[in-house]
């Protein structure tokens, strides 16, 4: 297979840059820039999950010695503009909600648990309905989700930043690492590389043939790090599937479909950054030869 | 052809911080003429490698005017100067043969280099190393070669690709005086189909028996051109 790549390895290449090292290492790495990438895509998820139906979920709380204007909190909010689905929750609920905090039998409390309205709203803060329910009745009560979801909007953006910027770090490693690599082949070819220079090779044959076995090691350094992601990534996404409100026993419960497509061209960006990497390194060293 | 014109030489060396280095080649100035011979001599150290490896563009001189082929060697692109090497034939003094090719890939460097078909490289290499008698050792590695039979491999590899240009340095410094022989039949052969040749050589007898013009040095200089 590497044939593919260096056709006749006249520079004896295979020995020079032979070393399990550098896959190894750019495996590591697109490892990591899998998980990263994994990460961005699920945040994804998680952000498109909260800003939908939980962006535009009201509860509206009246207290349960104002138990009366419940039918009046019902009718201003459904006059408000944009509110749909308004139901008041029956006790039985509110109780099921309570339960971890008071106890199974939370009515044998005599508590005063407040008369709780959910509706679907327009998104925004509530701050127009919670002026409009007070007028009825001054100890209500009014929660968006739309506070959630712009909390969650934040996280979301922060971890896509942080993918992105591990994976320049990734990149500007595995570039580091190839950089060595090829420096330590140079180092171990500089004779034979003089000499087909002054049989007249051009810089770019010889850079080519660095850059075609430094591409190859990358790429199976890549294939290596991006198949040891898949697995790791299928467990870490059980472990978030709650959050992502997906149930944990769908296929891959929360994995991006998107990332079956960017796992595989891991290999590919790694075998790239190879390529540039050593292409630039030996066409440096070679401005050393007149 | 080569023309050097008031060429004069001083290595660069990247290290040195005191002292100045001294002129290796002075006031050189000579023209071998499209499909001359020339031989090359002078004791050790006169500066006859160095006189060939500006010619072969491995230094740049430090004064003075090189043509080469035509080509004028200053400022040439790196690109042209590469295309410039493909049709000088170099037979290094000390062989730079690659250990790890052997003796068939080695000779068929400079024609792969030039991107020529397979079928003629191999028909070109089995010919030449017939032609230098090692036509048996096409698989063989440089180390497990004599010295000789590593500058036939060397030489082999110079003419290959049938250069304009041959230049041979200290060429039968390892052989016996029939392998010498043998090649200064070949050499003069290639000349006599228009190869510009220079060869370089502490062997007087050779030098006695091939006459031709001459270029003699002595420390870095000149001593007698003709
Ligand atoms: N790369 C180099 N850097 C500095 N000085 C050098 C270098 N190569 C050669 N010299 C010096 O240049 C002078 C001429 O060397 P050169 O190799 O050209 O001699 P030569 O005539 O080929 O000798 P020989 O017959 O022994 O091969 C010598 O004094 C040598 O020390
Ligand atoms: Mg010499």
């Amino acid at each position: 297979m590497a044939r593919l790549f260096i056709r006749r390895d006249d520079l004896g290449l295979r020995t020079a840059m032979g070393e399990a090292l550098l896959p190894m290492l750019v495996g590591a790495m697109s490892f990591l820039a899998g998980l990263a990438v994994a990460g961005a895509l699920a945040s994804g998820t998680l952000a498109r999950h909260w800003q939908g139906d939980t962006a535009r979920a009201v509860t509206i709380q009246v207290p349960a010695n104002e138990a009366n204007a419940v039918p009046a909190v019902l009718a201003a909010t459904r006059a408000t503009p944009g509110m749909s689905d308004v139901r008041v929750l029956p006790v039985a609920a509110v109780d099921e909600l309570l339960k971890p905090w008071l106890g199974d039998d939370v009515a044998a409390l005599g508590l005063p648990i407040p008369i709780v309205i959910a509706a679907d709203g327009p998104g925004g803060d509530g701050s127009a309905l919670t002026a409009s329910l007070t007028r009825v009745t001054p100890g209500v009560l009014v929660q968006t989700g739309a506070l959630w979801a712009a909390r969650v909007a934040a996280l979301t953006a922060s971890l896509r930043a942080c993918a992105a910027a591990m994976l320049v770090i990734v990149a500007m490693v595995a570039a580091a690492m190839v950089t060595l690599a090829t420096r330590a082949g140079i180092a171990q070819r500089h004779f034979e590389i003089e000499i087909i220079h002054g049989l007249g090779a051009l810089d770019g044959d010889i850079a080519r043939r660095f850059a075609a076995r430094a591409a190859w090691l990358a790429l199976l350094g890549g294939a290596g790090g991006s198949l040891a992601a898949g697995p790791v990534l299928m467990w870490l996404s059980g472990l978030a599937a709650p959050f992502a409100g997906v149930a944990p026993q769908s296929a891959w419960p929360g994995l991006s479909p998107a990332l079956w497509f960017v796992l595989p061209t891991l290999p590919l960006l790694a075998g790239g950054i190879g390529w540039a990497t050593a292409q630039v390194t030996v066409r440096r060293w070679l401005g050393r030869l007149t | 052809m080569v023309i050097f014109e008031d060429v004069w030489l001083r290595y660069r060396e990247p290290g040195r911080t005191m002292g100045p280095a001294s002129d290796v080649l002075r006031a050189i100035s000579f023209e071998i003429p499209d499909g001359g011979f020339c031989w090359l001599t002078g004791p050790s150290g006169a500066g006859k490698t160095s006189l060939l490896k500006l010619i072969y563009l491995a230094e740049p001189p430090s004064r003075g005017q090189i043509e080469v082929l035509g080509v004028d060697a200053a400022g040439l692109k790196r690109r042209q100067a590469a295309m410039l090497r493909r049709r000088i034939g170099v037979v290094y003094q000390d062989f730079r043969l690659l250990a790890h090719l052997s003796v068939f890939d080695n000779v068929a460097l400079p024609m792969r280099l030039a991107r020529r078909a397979e079928a003629h490289v191999r028909a070109d290499v089995m010919e030449i190393l017939q032609w230098v008698g090692l036509g048996a050792k096409l698989e063989a590695m440089p180390a497990m070669l004599s010295g000789g039979e590593q500058q036939r491999v060397a030489i082999a590899r110079a003419v290959v690709n049938r250069p304009k240009l041959l230049l041979a340095d200290e060429p039968t410094g390892n052989l016996d005086d029939e392998q010498a022989e043998r090649l200064m039949r070949l050499i003069t052969a290639l000349n006599q189909l228009g190869t510009t040749t220079v060869v370089g050589t502490h062997n007087m007898n050779l030098v006695a028996r091939y006459p031709a013009p001459r270029l003699d040095m002595a420390e870095g200089r000149l001593r007698l051109h003709g």
